[in-house]
């Protein structure tokens, strides 16, 4: 290709694939992961939140190339005999809804404040900047935990369990929004400094024109480099909180719960039930990381993404 | 003499801000202990009727204004009364500072972990930014990163436990007591019960420290003391360890003090995977039978360690670079 060639969408995918050949494996591996997760309904075997259609006699099974397998069960079953591997396509999937809910929470407040904070300055900026600060010097992870310890203690495990998908996305989000803010605001200042605002802004278009249609889309590559950290880090803290029984229950599994209740078994040696969720919870966990990593590298080479 | 005295104002203001951030989190305590438990219920159980019940309020003082209990509340809790387990039938406090040796020993082993491998870790992915093992090293890393605690957890018992029988994966083991102490580093089982857990625990915070040792060590090199220090003749190493780590060691140590919060969430993480005694199982235990002062006095404490380690970390930074300016700081 001549250097004068219109750049080409195609050929720009390509060559982002060639420089970060991890990233383009770790694409590979979350893009199939999230459709398995999406078509759960579809593809899995068995419904796996429906308690009736599981057989006790089935409990325990190893995975297919184990001794004293059943064919019908490809990754074996659960000690309630539930098909491991429709466990965890659903699993996987309230994985993916939760972290993605989390971060969308995190960003409907976070990025707002932020870009508030960065463009007004003053009294503003001052209390964003500063509750921020407060929030993270606590770490999500603790405050996940207190806020749904305390919500169990109040209102029982039952119900925790009925409502734990909104329950951990709003509580994950809630505790996750200053990254977002302070990236946005960061950026923001940036921005706002340059002559395009200025002129913006001398041209009378209004503050929240000038914030929502000429600030947000130039400071949006750092906001997508940190939202994909920030999904890992509210899947993983999912899974922890599950495993610590303040998340989704054991007749909903997410991943978490499902290493939770297999833990247990691991002893019996029953060690699939704990191991192979683990497996694809890492999976998730380093796919998402390694793009997270490849696109600070192509979106944001000066390192503005916190 | 005058610097003395600013930093001593400085440590001041700063203790007097860890009192409020504490009176914070006791009246926080105080509403989730109205809002959600009984006191009565922990005194007498479910079975008392009615009556007896409102007379017995009205003796212990129960149904007075909400200022007034909150007074009350304050009052014990400057004198380390924070009420009483409904589970243990015993001061909770005392509950929980029994379990707080477990956690501590817990901490401190993975702590020297982290210590004694990322600053030679960190120092040479600096100084050879480039060599095969640096680069292993940060790969290595990013998986770090990417493994949840209690997964890391589970695959060491896994291995050493169930396939390799080498070590316990269970509890503290054997303790030996001194005074209120109780120990499991002074007995060969508790040390070997020790080594899993720890492990564990450091392996979620080493990829963290060795990234901030290489940051810290990249920047100070980059200095112009550093050039001079090696252009008067002192050795590689010297240069390494006695000005480029000297100077590493402050954002550190400042980064260090952030993680504390983090730190307690993963020895709650962790010591539910291998059963261990500390504060965090025992947290997780009343939060599953409701024992909300015991609740409420475990976020007491742990609010507590909290203010205590970054009011520390804030006045250790001070010590370690008086150009701190103490009027910039607030």
């Amino acid at each position: 290709m001549s250097a004068d060639a219109p750049p080409n969408r195609r050929s720009a995918l390509r060559a982002f694939a060639d420089r970060h050949k991890g990233a383009a494996i770790a694409a590979l591996v979350l893009g199939a992961l999230a459709l398995a997760a999406s078509l759960a309904p579809l593809i899995a075997p068995q419904d796996a939140f429906d308690l009736a259609s599981f057989d006790v006699l089935d409990a325990n099974l190893p995975p297919a190339w184990l001794d004293g397998s059943d064919p019908r069960f490809l990754l074996g079953t659960d000690a309630q005999g539930r098909d491991l591997l429709s466990a965890i396509l659903y699993g996987t999937r309230i994985s993916l809804t939760v972290g993605l809910l989390a971060v969308a929470i995190a960003a409907a407040i976070g990025v707002p404040l932020g870009l508030l904070a960065g463009y007004a300055k003053g009294t503003i900026d001052t209390v964003v900047t500063r509750v921020a600060d407060i929030q993270l010097s606590f770490s999500t992870l603790m405050m996940a935990i207190i806020a749904l310890a305390l919500f169990r203690a109040a209102f029982g495990g039952e119900s925790l369990g009925r409502f734990a998908v909104p329950l951990l996305a709003v509580v994950i989000g809630l505790a996750e929004w200053p990254y977002l803010a302070r990236t946005a605001r960061a950026a923001t200042q940036v921005e706002a400094a340059k002559d395009y605002i200025r002129a913006a802004r001398a041209l009378g278009l209004s503050t929240s024109g000038i914030m929502w249609r000429h600030i947000l889309p130039n400071i949006a590559s750092p906001l997508i480099v940190v939202a994909t950290t920030q999904i890992a880090g509210a899947i993983m803290a999912e899974a922890a909180l599950s495993f610590l029984g303040l998340g989704m229950p054991v007749t909903k599994p997410s991943l978490g719960t499902l290493i939770r209740s297999g833990y247990d078994l691991m002893f019996a040696g029953a060690w699939w039930v704990t191991i192979i969720p683990g497996l694809v919870l890492i999976g998730l966990l380093v796919s998402v990381n390694v793009l997270g990593d490849a696109l600070r590298d192509a979106l944001d080479p000066r390192g503005r993404a916190g | 003499m005058k610097a003395f005295g600013a930093g001593f104002g400085f440590a001041a203001r700063r203790l007097g801000q860890a009192a409020l951030v504490m009176f914070a989190i006791l009246i926080i305590a105080f509403a989730v202990r109205t809002a959600l438990g009984d006191p009565l219920r922990e005194i007498v159980g479910e079975a008392v009727p009615e009556a007896e019940r409102a007379a017995l309020r009205h003796e212990l003082g129960l149904d007075a204004p909400w200022p007034v209990q909150l007074g009350r509340y304050l009052g014990g809790a400057v004198q380390g009364d924070l009420g009483t387990s409904t589970i243990y039938k015993r001061p909770t406090l005392a509950v929980i500072l029994a379990k707080f040796p477990a956690s501590f020993e817990l901490v401190l082993g993975a702590s020297l972990i982290v210590l004694l491998l990322s600053l030679p870790a960190g120092i040479y992915c600096a100084v050879r930014p480039r060599a095969l093992g640096a680069r292993l090293i940060l790969n290595l890393s990013v998986l770090g990163i990417s493994i949840p605690v209690f997964l890391t957890g589970i695959f060491l018992i896994t291995i050493f436990s169930v396939w390799l029988g080498w070590l316990p994966a269970f509890g503290r083991g054997d303790t030996v007591r001194i005074g209120p102490w109780e120990t499991g580093l002074l007995t060969r089982d508790g040390l070997e019960h020790l080594i899993l857990p720890a492990l564990t625990l450091s392996s979620i915070m080493l990829p963290l420290f060795i990234r901030l040792v290489r940051g810290a060590m990249l920047d100070e090199l980059g200095h112009d003391y550093v050039r001079t220090a090696r252009a008067k003749g002192a050795s590689p190493l010297r240069v390494w360890l006695a000005h480029a780590l000297r100077n590493a060691l402050l954002p550190l140590t400042a980064v260090t003090g952030l993680q504390v919060g983090t730190f307690i969430a993963y020895t709650l993480l962790t010591e539910t995977v291998f059963q261990w005694p500390g504060m965090g199982f025992l947290f997780l235990e009343a939060v599953t039978r409701a024992d909300i002062p015991l609740i409420t006095t475990y976020l007491v404490f742990v609010g507590l360690i909290f203010v205590v380690a970054n009011t520390l970390t804030d006045i250790a930074s001070l010590m370690l670079d008086p150009r701190i300016g103490v009027e910039d700081t607030r």
